[in-house]
């Protein structure tokens, strides 16, 4: 998973020829006498190794198994028990999974985070991929541009949502005049009505995130070599055809990636929901995650907001595992 | 997965000796070396060059002019009065610029509190993020030992893990500690996360194991090749994680939002929540407090917005 066949770097190549040389010149002192040793040796350095190793993992080990990995198995054993702020725990099989099932808020939550996800994902990918294609070439000032798309990611979500909130305001907000003056007459509500709230906000998350995937795009795009470009051209392709035949077939590991990103971001979104419209107007942008919060920590239901979060966990692997599947039956 | 993107990451281990050449925004590739990428209308000289080349930056003045309307908008409302910034048509330029709106948000919210708590709690679990996370990549990527893969395996599986779906077990555990409405629980929290140890391993593994090779031949201990060899060698990447850290936790709502109740803890993000759901018509002040929870990030990026691309890029390289 991790290899990585990038031509090493010239200053540590070159650091390792240095240090190399006056390695060599040790070892050559010292040569005989170290035949001898015998294989308790060999153990007893090996352990050292194993004991150095260790303690180099362990302090960021420590914090994480007991705040990341333990959560996660405690999620896993927690959905299929009875258990809140004021009882212990009780083994309760599959009932907390029954009562989701009969509950509404988790149809409309699940069926409002599918919507997102099939509203953020293509749109930020189309975005980012345009984006990167145009900003990928010899220009003065690029930069600029670059840095344009960029910052609304790193902007905070809290200020994104303030300011989109007041931008999507229905009576004098500037989109809708924008829109009135195009000629429409009767713009949207956007988040004040529920048809319109859950498009504001995957609009507004477009916006945030397509300079990320950008950046990783051209990241992809910079790793075509040039030679399939000229040879696309002496064979007389157009600039259309280059793209689709060159740029986008050589993007699919990319590609892979950024859509495997887009789906867990999807389906975990959370913050700029929960700022821009606390999942209202009604329950029109309630989503997974607001509803594992809502129900587990806001009421305290840590069973039964479990059993939801398993839920969440198992879409993503499952979405994720059939990505993985595409892609390798693709790479063959 | 396959990589996707190679070159920038060898790049990036020269990044020392090419920083004046590459200043923007672009994960430092070959993009110098090659020709430019698709959109290139042919060789130079061409007759259709200059006209799409003045096309091109019509396109992408657009573009950024449309990205960029929401910032403009918030920066001119922050200095208008409460009912000039709903206007038809919208005013661009402030009739009267009220630049006592920045003076006046200080008294109004605590905000130099919330600004000191973003500012505390960032520079913390960045430092121990950081110091933790390379620490570690160092034994994933520099020793062997028996057991390593599985726990990194664990670590590389948690990534996929969205981490809504075990904030709940989170939350009881600190509860039991008795550490909710505390700093300390989001320090704990966020300051050993998986995303730092991977970042680095992926960066020590471009560093060739002869240099910590010869490193131990000469004697060093692993901690010294660790604190002497490979922490100098990666300076770019730790860059990138710090800032990236450092972002991420000051912009982050959830976090403060589900641990932190007392106003004395707030950080920003949740003192600008709340003074938007308390004043939701004082519109330019809640603009102006946008403004300036938004500025100590945009200085932070412009200085080292190379690294912060580095870092983005090389998350993406598996």
């Amino acid at each position: 998973m991790s290899e990585i066949s990038g031509a090493p770097a010239t200053a540590p190549a070159a650091a390792t020829a240095a240090a190399g040389a006056t390695a060599l010149d040790k070892t050559s002192g010292a040569g005989g006498p170290g035949k001898t040793s015998n294989t308790a040796a060999l153990k007893r350095r090996r352990r050292r190794t194993a004991l150095v190793g260790w303690s180099f993992i362990l302090p960021n080990l420590l914090g994480f198994a007991a705040l990341t990995l333990v959560p996660v198995v405690a999620t896993l054993l927690l959905s299929f028990t009875d258990w809140n702020s004021y009882n212990t725990p009780q083994w309760i099989g599959f009932d907390n999974f029954r009562r989701m099932w009969d509950n509404d808020n988790f149809w409309t939550a699940l069926s409002n985070t599918s919507w997102y996800a099939a509203g953020h994902i293509p749109l930020t990918m189309a975005a980012s991929l345009g984006l990167a294609v145009l900003l990928n070439q010899k220009l003065r000032g690029v930069a600029f541009f670059r840095t344009a798309f960029f910052f609304p990611y790193i902007t905070s979500l809290v200020a994104v949502a303030v300011v989109w909130n007041m931008l999507f305001n229905p009576d004098a907000g500037p989109v809708n005049q924008l829109l009135k003056a195009v000629g429409m007459a009767h713009p949207p509500g956007w988040t004040t009505d529920t048809d319109w709230a859950l498009p504001a906000v995957i609009i507004t998350s477009v916006w945030r995130d397509m300079g990320y995937y950008m950046v990783l795009y051209l990241a992809g795009l910079q790793a075509i070599p040039a030679e399939l470009y000229e040879a696309a051209r002496v064979d007389g392709a157009g600039a259309w055809k280059r793209f689709w035949h060159v740029t986008v077939p050589s993007l699919r590991p990319t590609t892979f990636f950024v859509l495997v990103m887009l789906t867990v971001s999807s389906f975990k979104v959370f913050d700029l929901v929960q700022v821009m419209t606390e999942g209202g107007p009604g329950r029109s942008t309630l989503v997974l995650s607001q509803l594992i919060f809502r129900e587990g920590i806001t009421q305290g239901r840590f069973g039964y907001s479990s059993a939801i979060s398993l839920v969440l966990f198992v879409i993503v692997l499952i979405i994720t595992v059939t990505q993985f599947r595409f892609q390798r039956r693709n790479e063959r | 997965m396959k990589t996707t993107a190679l070159p920038k990451d060898s790049d990036s281990l020269t990044a020392e000796s090419s920083r004046s050449s590459d200043r923007g925004i672009a994960p430092a590739g070959p993009r110098r070396r090659g020709p430019a990428g698709p959109g290139r209308p042919g060789g130079p000289g061409r007759p259709g060059r200059i006209i799409s080349r003045a096309m091109l930056y019509v396109v992408l003045t657009v573009l950024s002019a449309a990205v960029l309307v929401p910032f403009i908008w918030m920066l001119v409302s922050s200095l208008k009065a409460d009912s000039e910034v709903f206007t038809a048509p919208i005013q661009w330029i402030p009739k009267s610029f009220h630049w006592e709106n920045f003076a006046d948000i200080w008294t109004e919210i605590p905000l130099w509190t919330y600004l000191g708590n973003s500012l505390f709690l960032s520079v913390v679990i960045t430092a121990l993020q950081v110091l933790t996370g390379s620490f570690a990549a160092y034994g994933f990527a520099k020793v062997r030992f028996p057991g390593r893969d599985v726990v990194f395996m664990a670590y590389i599986a948690t990534i996929a893990v969205p981490w809504q779906a075990y904030m709940v077990p989170q939350y009881i555990i600190m509860q039991k500690l008795g550490l909710v409405n505390t700093h300390l629980s989001l320090i704990l929290l966020q300051a050993f996360g998986a995303f730092g140890v991977f970042l680095m391993r992926q960066y020590y593994l471009t560093i060739p194991d002869e240099v910590s090779e010869a490193a131990r031949l000469d004697g060093l201990s692993e901690y010294g090749i660790w604190a002497r060899i490979v922490l100098p060698l990666s300076k770019p990447a730790l860059a990138s994680l710090a800032l990236l850290t450092f972002v991420n936790t000051w912009n982050d709502y959830m976090g403060p939002f589900i641990y932190l109740t007392d106003n004395n803890l707030w950080t920003v993000q949740l003192g600008l929540r709340s003074f938007v759901g308390m004043y939701s018509s004082e519109y330019a002040m809640i603009m102006t407090g946008s403004v300036l929870s938004v500025l100590p990030i945009l200085v932070v990026f412009l200085l080292g917005q190379r690294y912060f691309v580095q870092g983005i890029a090389t998350s993406g390289m598996k």
